[in-house]
């Protein structure tokens, strides 16, 4: 091994050349790259926005009279969020919508009901449950619960359309968009986007609203039907109305929590 | 062996032949410069104008707002995070229809010119309104 001796030197030699151009490398990098000078953006929650640990609602059913002073609530949400009015019933796209006693609250169901909840129908919508199937379902995470107040969020830039959570959501709360929804906007609403072919959608406790400090659309024209707050503020309104009022939930023995509370 | 041999080791046929290679290959190259087409002009509105200053600066709105765009997405819609504070302590509401495209109310000359020649096809649009001002589809 003659040449070892001199290729060890060449070896050493080149390092030591890396070595001493390193100094030289990190200035031409640090004049490339953006200043350094310039301090970093922050991102931050608007000052004015509701907030909460858990949001929850209450439907207060024993002020629902007939179908015209529910209306409201559906048409108001599905107008201020684009969601289309598809002509086939069973590619329907719905975030509120009435449903029977029966089917909203099949194990609470009987033969024989009061000729009041017979005829009352429920305003139905995504539970924004405290243990939600749908998220543990989502293989992207395109579906979520929000640390921030636990709305369970959809991210629609992830979402890519495998209807998982349609499966697992015991409520029938998630729609899929399985035609362009966009040629179906009766009026569209320039500040909310859309949504396209492909992808699920559901309510969204009107996170938008709430950031902008009001409440959901639908609890605003419900005329005291609908109560939104916190569960978890012993002083809120949805506490307050809970603690008086005998309530249910959709489906309870499924373990989801959901956090829509009906007083009957 | 010896038939093939002289075809094989025909030098000037075998040079001629990588020329003509390098010549085909480098093609794009070549053709553009000859014939490139000139780097597209943005169009400012009005209200683009007088706010002097974007977001970020011209420079970093140019080579970066596809990322500050994907940050104010995963800030707005997984954080809850809606207000983005710039370097200069100005605030805005992270919004790509309702903040940028309020001064940028021109998409066809401002974002589709840019990414036309560029030759990227960004689907923001099929979902975000692209002029909540004018209230054009
Ligand atoms: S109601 Fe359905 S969609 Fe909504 S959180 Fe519960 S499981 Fe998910
Ligand atoms: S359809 Fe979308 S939101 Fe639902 S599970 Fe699949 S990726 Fe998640
Ligand atoms: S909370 Fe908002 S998104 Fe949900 S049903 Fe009511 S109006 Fe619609």
């Amino acid at each position: 091994m003659k040449s070892s001796r001199r290729n060890f030197l060449k070896i050493a030699g080149i390092t030591a050349l890396g070595v001493g151009a390193r100094p030289a490398i990190d200035t031409i990098a640090a004049v490339g790259g953006r200043g350094p000078t310039e301090p970093e953006p922050i991102l931050k929650q608007n000052e004015k926005a509701l907030t909460a640990k858990q949001w929850a609602m209450v439907v207060d059913t024993r002020k629902i009279k007939s179908e015209k002073d529910v209306a409201p609530l559906y048409e108001a949400c599905h107008k201020i969020h684009n969601v289309p009015d598809m002509p086939i019933k069973r590619h329907e796209i719905k975030w509120i919508w009435p449903e029977q006693f029966h089917h909203a609250f099949p194990d609470l169901h009987s033969e024989f009901l009061s000729e009041k909840i017979h005829h009352t129908t429920f305003p139905v919508l995504c539970n924004h449950c405290e243990n939600p199937p749908c998220v543990r379902v989502c293989p992207t995470k395109a579906t979520f619960k929000r640390e921030s107040d636990g709305v369970v969020v959809m991210d629609y830039h992830r979402c890519i359309g495998c209807r998982f959570c349609l499966a697992a959501c015991p409520y029938g709360a998630r729609s899929f968009n399985f035609f362009d929804p966009r040629e179906h906007i009766k009026e569209i609403n320039l500040k909310f986007a859309r949504r396209t072919k492909g992808v699920v959608e559901k309510c969204n406790f009107c996170v938008e609203r709430l950031a902008e400090g009001i409440e959901p659309a639908c609890v605003e024209a419900s005329k005291g039907i609908l109560t939104f707050g916190d569960l978890y503020d012993p002083e809120s309104e949805v506490r307050k109305l809970i603690a008086e009022n005998f309530t249910i939930r959709r489906k309870i023995h499924l373990g989801t929590s959901p956090a829509v509370y009906y007083i009957v | 062996m010896p038939n093939n041999s002289k075809g094989m080791y025909n030098k000037n046929l075998v040079i001629a032949g990588i020329v003509i290679f390098v010549i085909l290959a480098a093609f794009p190259f070549w053709f553009n410069v000859v014939k490139s087409a000139p780097a597209p002009e943005v169009v400012l509105t009005e209200k683009a104008k007088a706010a002097k200053e974007c977001v970020r600066s011209k420079e970093y709105m140019t080579t970066d707002h596809m990322v500050l765009l994907d940050v104010w997405r995963d800030s707005v819609v997984r954080d809850a995070k809606r207000t983005y504070v710039n370097p200069k302590g100005v605030e805005f509401n992270m919004s790509l229809s309702n903040t940028c495209l309020d001064c940028h109310s021109n998409k066809t000359e401002f974002c589709d010119r840019c990414h036309d020649y560029a030759s990227v096809s960004p689907y923001c649009w099929d979902c975000h309104i692209d002029n909540p001002q004018g209230g054009i589809e």
